[in-house]
C-alpha cells in the first residue's frame, strides 16, 4: 500500500517514555499504542498525571531533556518520528505538519511582543508557501502570508484584526487568545493538530464556543485533531473517538457513542459513574493514582479496580476487540451489549 | 501616551528628590560640623580668617535661611567657589564631565558587549565548564577593590610590559573640543592619530571599570534567561518548531534583559563611583580626580558640589533607564 | 539545624565560611600569629621595601614594617568596621522598612522617599562627603558607612513586608487583635528574616570594599593604622618595584569580600530552597 493513501494518519506502537528524576526513573508512558485516522478528532482522556500531555509532547518531539522515549514506532504520514533527523523534524514536522494548541493561552504568548509579531514569526518559518530550509522572508511570501493570516483570523471570528495584530497579549481577552492559538495552529495548514487541554483555562461559557470552533475548522479543512482533556464533557462535545489513559497506559479506545453508552473497561465505567448527574451524587474512585517511579506491575489500574484478580497483578492484559472499532486492554472486560 | 505620562510623573518626582539630596548635603556640610567655617578654612587658619569665611559664606545667618540660599544658588547653577582654586566649582565640574562620561560610556558598552552574550551562553549551558568559569570570574569581579585592580593592571600592562600608557587621557592637549569626548572629537576632525592615542589611554581604565559591571550583567542576564527558559511561551515556540537560535536571541533575550536593565542604573552609578578611585590611579582628568584632589586640599565646597553633581547625573540616568524599561516591557505601560 | 546542614553541603558556601572563619581567626589571634606584632607602630627604616621571603613572609613596607603582620592587625580593623557599620545600617533600615511596608499611608511614602533620596547618590560618593566633613578616624568611617547604607535594608524590608502583608498568617494575627508592633516583630519579621540575613552577609562584603576605598582616598583612620586600603595607597609611589606592597592587601580584600559573597549565595540557597541560585537576584547589592 502507498503510504499517503493509508487511512491512518498517525500510528503509535508500543511507545514508552521515562523521566530521570531525583527520586528515580519515572515510567510515565508504558507501551502506548494508538492510531489516529485522517480527519478524525480523537480525545485522549484521563486524570491529570496520567501521561496525556507527555504523549502529546512525545508526538511533537518536544520532551524535556530528562525524558527518554523508546518503542517500535510513531508513524506519521509514512515517516517514523522516533527515528527522524531532529533538524528535519523541527523544520518540516513540528509547527508545520503537526501543530499545537497549548493549554494556557495566557502564558503561551511572549508578553513582550505584539500578537502580530508572534503570528508572523510563526509564518516566517512555518508558512505553507515556505520552501524547506528557507532562511529569509521574501516580500512576496510575506504579503501572501499576511492575507492568509487576515482571512483565517476573520474566520475564527476575531474582531478588528489589523488593530488586534498591533496589540500585546495582555491587552486581549482569554477567549480571543485561544481563538488566536487555534488560528495559529491552522495557519501552517497542518495535517494534525495536537490540542492539550485547550479549554481548561477558559470560562465554561467560552469553552463551548471554542470547542465548536475547533471542530468546525477541523472538519472544514480535513485536519485530524488529537485533543487531551480530563473533562469527559469536552470529549463528548467534539470527539469522534476517545482513548482512555490511566497512569501511563492506554486502556480503551472506542467511538464516542459506544464509549459513553457501553464502555468495556471497568475504569471507564467508574469515570462515567463519577460524573455528577441528577440521581448520582458526586463521587470519586477509591484509592490513589499510583507512583510512576515504582508503578504497580501488570495492569496499573489493578489496585483500584473492582474486578481485580491475580492475573491483573501478574501480566498486562492483551488487546481485545469486544465490538467493531472498540479496543480494550483488560483481563476482565465488561460485557458490551 | 502612557509612556509620556510615566515620563512626566518621573520628572515631577525629580525636584523633590533633588531637594532632599540638597538637604542631606547641606546637613552634612552645615549642620553636622559644630563650626563649618572652621572646617572650611582648614586646620591652620587663624581666627580672623575663620571669621572672614563665616561672613563671606553667610554662615552667620540662621540655618533655614542658609539652606534656602543654598537651594536658590544650586537651582541657578551656582555651586559656589572652590576654596582652593577660587574658581567656580560648577564650571570645573562641567569641564571635567566629558572625560568621566567618555570613560563610563566606554566601560558600560564594553560590559554590555561582554556580559550579555556571556550570560546567555552560561544560561544555555548550565553547569558546563564555561558556566563555572563565568561564575568564578563573576564572584571575583564583584569582590575586587576597583582601585586595586587598576593598580594591578597598570603594574602589569603599563609598567612591566609597556603596552599601554601609564596615566592620563592623551599625550599633550587633545583634540579641539567639540563634544569633549576625545574619541568622538578625533573622529569628527578626522584625526586618526589622536583617536588611536585616546583609545590606547582608554584601555586600562575602561577594563578596570568594566569588570564589576560585567560581573553584574552576566549574573542578571544568566538568572533572567534561566527564569524565562521554563516559560510556557518558550515551550510553545519550541513545540511549533521555531528555530532555537531565533527563540533564544530574539524572544528569550528580550525577556531576560528586562531584569538586567533594572540593574543598568545601579551599574552606571557604580561606574561613576568607581571612577572616583580609578581615575585617581590613572590620572584621568575627570570628576573623580577632581573629587580626590578636593579631598586632599580639604576643599570642602568642591566635595559637596561633586556629591550634588553626581546625584543629578545619577537621577537622570535612572530616569532614562526607567523610560527604556517601559519601552521594552509593554505590560508596564 | 537542617538549614545549616544544607549550607554545609554547598561547595561555595563552605568555601566562604572557611575564608571568613580564617579572617576571624587572624583578627582574634593577630597578636600571636604576627611575626612582628610591634610593627604596627614601630619602624625599621634599614629594612624598608624588602621583597617577600626570609623573615618577612610578604615583604616590608616603606617604613620597614612587616606587611604580613600589618595585614593581620588590619583584619581586626576590617571586621570591626564592617560589623559595626552593617549592624547600625540594619538597625536603622529594618525598622524603617517594616513600618513603611506594614502601614500604607503618608508616613510610608515619606520614609521610602527619604531612603530613595539617599539612594539617589552612589553610596561611596555620599560616604566620601560625610567622611570628609567628619575627618579621618575609624569611628567617622563607620558613621559614614552606616548613614549611607541603611536605605538598602529599608528598601529590601519594605518590599518583602509588602509582599507578606496580605498573607493569611498576617491577616489572622491582625484579626485576633495583635498589636501592630507584635505583628511586625513576631509574624512579619521572622518570615522575611532569611532575605535580611542573606542581604546582610553580602552587605558585609560591600562595606569592606567601600571602607577600603575610603581608606585608599585618605579618608580612613590615619597612619600608622594598618588599614588595607591605605596600605595600597601608600604603595603606589614605590611601584613598579615594590609590587608585593600593593598586591598583598588587595588579595586580602579580595579574599574576604569573596568569602562573604559566597557565604551569602550559599545562605540564600540554604535558607530559601524555593529560590535556587541564579533564578533570584533580588537581594543583590552593589
Amino acid at each position: 500500500m502507498i503510504a499517503p493513501m493509508d487511512a491512518d494518519l498517525l500510528s503509535i506502537r508500543d511507545v514508552s517514555v521515562s523521566f530521570t528524576t531525583e527520586s528515580g526513573t519515572a515510567h510515565v508512558l508504558d507501551e502506548i499504542s494508538l492510531t489516529l485516522r485522517r480527519g478524525e478528532i480523537m480525545g485522549l482522556v484521563g486524570e491529570s498525571g496520567c501521561g496525556k500531555t507527555t504523549l502529546a509532547r512525545t508526538i511533537l518531539g518536544a520532551l524535556p531533556p530528562n525524558a527518554r522515549a523508546r518503542g517500535t514506532a510513531i508513524t506519521f504520514d509514512g515517516r517514523d518520528l522516533l527515528t527522524i533527523d531532529p533538524r528535519e523534524a523541527a523544520d518540516q514536522i513540528r509547527g508545520r505538519a503537526i501543530t499545537f494548541v497549548p493549554q494556557d493561552p495566557f502564558s503561551a504568548f511572549n508578553p513582550l511582543f505584539t500578537i502580530g509579531d508572534q503570528i508572523f514569526e510563526l509564518l516566517r518559518w512555518k508558512s505553507p508557501d515556505r520552501e524547506a530550509g528557507e532562511r529569509g522572508y521574501p516580500r512576496t511570501r510575506r504579503r501572501a502570508d499576511h492575507e492568509r493570516a487576515l482571512a483565517l483570523l476573520r474566520r475564527v471570528q476575531l474582531p478588528d484584526i489589523e488593530r488586534l495584530l498591533r496589540k500585546y497579549p495582555h491587552e486581549v481577552s482569554g477567549g480571543q487568545r485561544q481563538r488566536l492559538m487555534i488560528a495559529m495552529a491552522l495557519l501552517p495548514e497542518p495535517r494534525l493538530v495536537i490540542a492539550d487541554e485547550p479549554t481548561t483555562a477558559l470560562d465554561v461559557t467560552i469553552q463551548a464556543q471554542i470547542l465548536r470552533l475547533l471542530r468546525e475548522l477541523a472538519v472544514e479543512r480535513g485536519v485530524s485533531v488529537l485533543l487531551t482533556t480530563h473533562d469527559l464533557g469536552v470529549a463528548w462535545e467534539i470527539c469522534d473517538r476517545v482513548t482512555v489513559m490511566y497512569a501511563g497506559q492506554a486502556l480503551e479506545t472506542a467511538p464516542i457513542e459506544a464509549f459513553f453508552r457501553a464502555p468495556a473497561l471497568p475504569y471507564t465505567r467508574l469515570l462515567l459513574d463519577s460524573l455528577p448527574s441528577g440521581e448520582n451524587p458526586l463521587r470519586g474512585i477509591a484509592g490513589d493514582v499510583p507512583n510512576l517511579v515504582n508503578p504497580p506491575p501488570g495492569c496499573r489500574f489493578h489496585p483500584r479496580c473492582p474486578e481485580v484478580s491475580d492475573v491483573c497483578r501478574a501480566s498486562r492484559p492483551p488487546t481485545s476487540e469486544p465490538a467493531p472499532d472498540h479496543l480494550v486492554r483488560c483481563h476482565h472486560p465488561l460485557a458490551v451489549p | 501616551m502612557r509612556l509620556l505620562a510615566m515620563v512626566a510623573r518621573r520628572c515631577l518626582w525629580m525636584p523633590p528628590t533633588l531637594f532632599g539630596l540638597l538637604l542631606i548635603v547641606f546637613t552634612v556640610s552645615h549642620v553636622i560640623p559644630s563650626d563649618p567655617a572652621r572646617v572650611m578654612a582648614g586646620e591652620n587658619a587663624s581666627a580672623s580668617q575663620v571669621a572672614a569665611i563665616r561672613h563671606q559664606y553667610g554662615l552667620d545667618l540662621p540655618l533655614p535661611v542658609q539652606f534656602l540660599r543654598y537651594v536658590k544658588d544650586v537651582a541657578t547653577g551656582d555651586m559656589g567657589k572652590s576654596l582652593f582654586t577660587q574658581r567656580p566649582v560648577a564650571e570645573d565640574l562641567l569641564a571635567r564631565l566629558p572625560a568621566t562620561m567618555e570613560l563610563a560610556l566606554f566601560a558600560m558598552s564594553l560590559a554590555i558587549a561582554i556580559g550579555v552574550p556571556l550570560g546567555v551562553v552560561a544560561a544555555l549551558r548550565r553547569n558546563s565548564w564555561l558556566d563555572h568559569l563565568v561564575r568564578v570570574v563573576t564572584v571575583a569581579g564583584l569582590a575586587m577593590a576597583a582601585f586595586w585592580l587598576a593598580i594591578l593592571l597598570q603594574l602589569l600592562f603599563s609598567m612591566w610590559m609597556g603596552l599601554t600608557p601609564v596615566r592620563g587621557r592623551i599625550n599633550g592637549w587633545g583634540p579641539d573640543p567639540i563634544t569633549g569626548f576625545f574619541t568622538l572629537d578625533a573622529v569628527l576632525l578626522g584625526d586618526w592619530e589622536t583617536l588611536g592615542q585616546a583609545l590606547r589611554h582608554l584601555i586600562l581604565p575602561t577594563l578596570t571599570l568594566a569588570l564589576p559591571a560585567v560581573a553584574t550583567i552576566v549574573r542578571f542576564t544568566r538568572a533572567g534567561m534561566i527564569n524565562v527558559m521554563s516559560s510556557n511561551f518558550v515551550f510553545y515556540q519550541t513545540a511549533m518548531g521555531i528555530p532555537r537560535r531565533r527563540i533564544v536571541w530574539k524572544y528569550l533575550l528580550r525577556a531576560a534583559l528586562i531584569g538586567t536593565l533594572t540593574q543598568i542604573g545601579l551599574i552606571f552609578g557604580n561606574l561613576i563611583a568607581g571612577a572616583v578611585v580609578v581615575e585617581t590611579v590613572f590620572d584621568w582628568p575627570g570628576l573623580g580626580t577632581f573629587a580626590v584632589n578636593s579631598i586632599l586640599h580639604s576643599d570642602y565646597n568642591a566635595v559637596m558640589s561633586f556629591t550634588v553633581f553626581t546625584g543629578v547625573i545619577f537621577i537622570l540616568t535612572n530616569l532614562m533607564v526607567d523610560i527604556a524599561q517601559t519601552m521594552l516591557d509593554p505590560r508596564g505601560r | 539545624m537542617n538549614g545549616f546542614r544544607r549550607l554545609l553541603r554547598d561547595r561555595s558556601a563552605r568555601l566562604g565560611l572557611i575564608v571568613i572563619a580564617g579572617l576571624v581567626f587572624c583578627a582574634v589571634f593577630a597578636g600571636v600569629l604576627a611575626p612582628f606584632p610591634e610593627d604596627v607602630n614601630t619602624y625599621h627604616l634599614p629594612r624598608r621595601l624588602l621583597g617577600p621571603g626570609g623573615i618577612n613572609f610578604l615583604g616590608t613596607d616603606r617604613m620597614g614594617a612587616d606587611i604580613f603582620s600589618r595585614l593581620l592587625f588590619g583584619a581586626r580593623l576590617t571586621i570591626l568596621t564592617a560589623v559595626v557599620a552593617t549592624t547600625f545600617a540594619v538597625l536603622i533600615g529594618v525598622p524603617i522598612g517594616l513600618i513603611a511596608g506594614y502601614y500604607n499611608n503618608r508616613l510610608s511614602d515619606l520614609l521610602m522617599r527619604v531612603s530613595d533620596v539617599f539612594l539617589a547618590v552612589p553610596q561611596i560618593v555620599l560616604a566620601i562627603a560625610i567622611a570628609q566633613t567628619l575627618g579621618p578616624a575609624i569611628h567617622n568611617v563607620i558613621l559614614a558607612l552606616s548613614i549611607t547604607y541603611w536605605p538598602f535594608w529599608a528598601r529590601l524590608v519594605y518590599a518583602e513586608t509588602r509582599s507578606v502583608r496580605n498573607e493569611v498568617f498576617v491577616e489572622a494575627a491582625v484579626a485576633i487583635g495583635a498589636s501592630p508592633l507584635r505583628v511586625m516583630a513576631l509574624h512579619i519579621l521572622p518570615s522575611i528574616a532569611s532575605s535580611v540575613i542573606v542581604r546582610t552577609t553580602i552587605g558585609l562584603g560591600g562595606t569592606i570594599l567601600v571602607a577600603a576605598a575610603l581608606g585608599f582616598l585618605g579618608l580612613g583612620p590615619p597612619p600608622p593604622t594598618p588599614e588595607w586600603g591605605r596600605m595600597i595607597a601608600e604603595s603606589r609611589e614605590f611601584l613598579p618595584q615594590a609590587w608585593w606592597y600593593a598586591a598583598a592587601p588587595g588579595v586580602a580584600i579580595l579574599l574576604v569580600v569573596m568569602g562573604f559573597n559566597l557565604l551569602g549565595d550559599g545562605l540564600r540557597d540554604a535558607l530559601d530552597p524555593r529560590l535556587s541560585r541564579g533564578t533570584d537576584d533580588r537581594t543583590d547589592g552593589r
